[in-house]
């Protein structure tokens, strides 16, 4: 037995127990994290949500969208208005059942994808990206002043989810107790959250090893083969647009949940470019990578943050030096370029490397990335070897 | 009629300032197809080294070192960064430049602080009557410039080697290279112009009657972004003429605002991308790029 098939097999075996020991640790994280690490799971998780939804878009069907916040706004604001009830400083809402609010949001966000695909349907590549970039703005101008259903500058509370009587807040039923652990809001949203992260993961896994997602990365390659092979091109651009939104649709939903208030300042350039980043450090079309830029891009201020007064090189906000929210904007400026420069497929593809180096046996060197797995922005340089 | 008069004055002028970055935003896509989202730090950069300098050397002077500073910022992003993606998609590089418009804006936003700088500039406050209407001398300033640049640029593209070795770069890189043209210097060329004119619009951007130099005026050069849309990507005419008509459409959507009051408040800042998308709508690509043409 060569030491490569030893390492296969102990690859194999290894696998499915890795697995199950994450689910587990997953499911018992409640138990022993804190509020702040709660609060920040829940809103990676959220990101991570979108992000899968931008990965599909911009990595498989390649329609570069600066946007997508746009649609996590849509996702968000339409569960707070479907779910919440009519205040008297004038913000309405339709007070239907929590669970039926966040589907109407997820179809809501489908729907603004939709009827963007008039123009998304005829663009490409950057001019896309850059009609994307106006719908940043379109976004935050209905946001600050379609009062009635989005509250506006100071934005809007978000109803607490709701499942057969079982409330994810800290009552109905309060003082509830799990292996003597208080259960509160976070606690209970954390389960959402990872439903809607597995479920979110397992739906793009899937699609990408599906005939559509074959078709959206021959439209991604080629229009014009994918039109002679006999696929609507001009429809199935939508339909990534749709898919696209309804994911960030979803991650609107948790955000808002996981915010409990939300304000349109979330919702802004930054937040767009900030899924664009997640996508890019993950290694963009990779469904694994968009989930660990997801945590890496929320997780990094929040920690930084958090621990500013341990760390000796950063000074508080506001202030001459260098501080946390600095700090992390130049790292993941800095991470951006270099991994488009030197770390080609982003994490993702280091990985992917790395186990194909460990692999490497003799007679078995044609490990090649396959490909649902190539990252799709590449470049035209012969830098690589075509696989 | 002499109010709406005035907002046109206005609107042009403002358009002029816009037209400079559009052109910029031209100049350097056609040089190495890359759509730079770090023009608005470079434009900030451009108005803060004269913010910081106008002081001690002058407005004149700090002006010089403005310019400069952001054709060289520029020149330098190209040489150290997009240099060694060429080639590479049109996403790629322009979420590359992404990444170097975060690094800069967080030092420049980091430099600043909350100070708000003064451009200095010794036309000042001061305004001028116009048929009826009063325009910010700083305004008719810009305009005169960027009349001025676009007639220089003109003449350079039409008259110079270097212009001509940038025209044909820009036709075809590969002959243009196999005709003995350094592309690299033409392209680093190109983002140095293109960080010449971000600066000069950074200057007048930040005179009166906006309140000074702060991290905002780069989100404002962004708005510079449907200009170039409108123009299409690969025209400097149409660079021009975008810029105006957003100029225009920004300025009248801010006189009419409170007709407009249905539409929201604020409408200015959304009223150019409302337009762009229009125009993307019936011409995708612009009122006067070029086509691109696919067979099936």
């Amino acid at each position: 037995m060569s030491s490569g098939t030893l390492i296969r097999s102990v690859r194999r075996s290894v696998r499915p127990l890795v697995l199950v020991a994450g689910v587990l640790l997953a499911l018992a994280a409640p138990l022993s994290l804190n509020g702040f690490w709660l609060q920040s799971g829940l809103f990676a998780m959220a990101a991570a949500v979108s992000a899968i939804g931008l990965t599909l878009l911009v990595g498989r069907a390649g329609q570069l969208s600066l946007g997508h916040a746009f649609f996590v706004a849509v996702g968000a604001y339409g569960y707070c208005y479907l779910a919440g009830t009519s205040s008297a400083d004038g913000v309405r809402g339709l007070g239907l059942p929590p669970l039926l609010a966040a589907f109407g949001a997820v179809v809501a966000a489908g729907t603004a994808g939709a009827l963007f695909s008039p123009i998304s349907g005829r663009l490409r590549g950057i001019y896309l990206g850059l009609a994307s970039l106006g719908l940043v703005f379109l976004g935050q101008h209905i946001l600050k002043n379609a009062i009635p259903l989005t509250g506006g500058f100071n934005g809007r509370d978000a109803a607490p989810l709701d499942l057969f009587g079982f409330s994810f807040s800290d009552s109905d039923p309060a003082g509830f107790l799990v292996l003597g652990v208080p259960y509160g809001q976070l606690e209970r949203l954390w389960y959402v959250g990872l439903v809607c992260a597995a479920l979110a993961w397992w739906s793009a896994r899937n699609l990408l090893r599906s005939r559509p997602g074959r078709a959206l990365a021959t439209v991604r390659d080629s229009e014009v083969a994918a039109g002679a092979m006999g696929i609507d091109v001009v429809r199935y651009k939508a339909a990534a647009f749709v898919l696209s939104s309804m994911y960030a649709g979803l991650g609107g939903v948790l955000t808002a949940l996981a915010f409990g208030r939300i304000v349109p300042d979330s919702f802004g350039l930054s937040a767009s470019v900030a899924f664009l980043v997640m996508i890019v450090i993950g290694g963009i079309g990779s469904v694994g990578g968009a989930v660990g830029g997801a945590f890496f891009v929320t997780l990094l201020p929040l920690v930084l943050d958090h621990y500013s007064g341990r760390l000796p090189f950063l000074s508080p906000p506001g202030s001459e030096g260098l501080d946390a929210a600095g700090l992390s904007e130049f790292v993941y400026g800095l991470a951006i370029v270099l991994v488009l420069l030197f770390a080609h497929g982003g994490l993702a593809g280091f990985l992917r490397r790395a186990a194909t180096a460990l692999r490497r046996t003799p007679g078995r060197d044609t490990d090649r990335p396959s490909d649902d797995e190539r990252a799709p922005l590449r470049s035209h340089t012969a830098k690589e070897p075509a696989s | 009629m002499n109010e709406f008069l005035g907002f046109l004055v206005n609107g042009l002028s403002l358009g002029a300032i816009y037209a400079l970055i559009a052109l910029g935003f031209v100049m350097i896509f056609k040089a190495t197809s890359v759509m730079n989202f770090a023009h608005g730090s470079i434009v900030l950069l451009g108005a803060y080294v004269v913010g910081r300098t106008h002081d001690e050397v002058g407005f004149w002077w700090a002006a010089l070192l403005g310019i400069l500073a952001a054709a060289a910022a520029a020149a330098l992003v190209d040489l150290i960064v997009l240099r060694h993606a060429r080639g590479a998609d049109l996403g790629t590089l322009a979420i590359l430049t992404i990444g170097v418009d975060t690094l800069l804006s967080t030092e420049l936003t980091r430099e600043m602080g909350t100070a708000i700088l003064d451009a200095g500039a010794p036309w000042g406050t001061s305004t001028v009557h116009l048929g009826g209407t009063s325009v910010p001398l700083s305004r008719l300033v810009a305009a005169l410039v960027a009349v001025v640049v676009v007639a220089v640029l003109w003449a350079v593209f039409r008259f110079t080697h270097w212009g001509v070795r940038m025209r044909a770069a820009a036709e075809d890189g590969t002959t243009a290279a196999l005709m003995g043209i350094r592309l690299g210097r033409v392209a680093a060329g190109a983002w140095a112009i293109a960080g010449v004119l971000a600066a000069l619009a950074g200057v007048f951007l930040t005179s009166f009657p906006s309140p000074g130099i702060s991290p905002a005026a780069g989100v404002t050069a962004l708005a510079a972004v449907p200009a170039w849309v409108l123009g299409g990507f690969d025209s400097f005419p149409g660079a021009v003429v975008g810029g105006l008509v957003i100029g225009v459409v920004t300025a009248l959507s801010a006189g009419y605002q409170e007709h407009l009051l249905f539409l929201g408040r604020d409408l200015a800042q959304v009223a150019p991308y409302a337009v762009m998308f229009l125009v993307l709508l019936v011409r995708p690509s612009g009122l006067f790029g070029s086509k691109e043409f696919a067979r099936v």
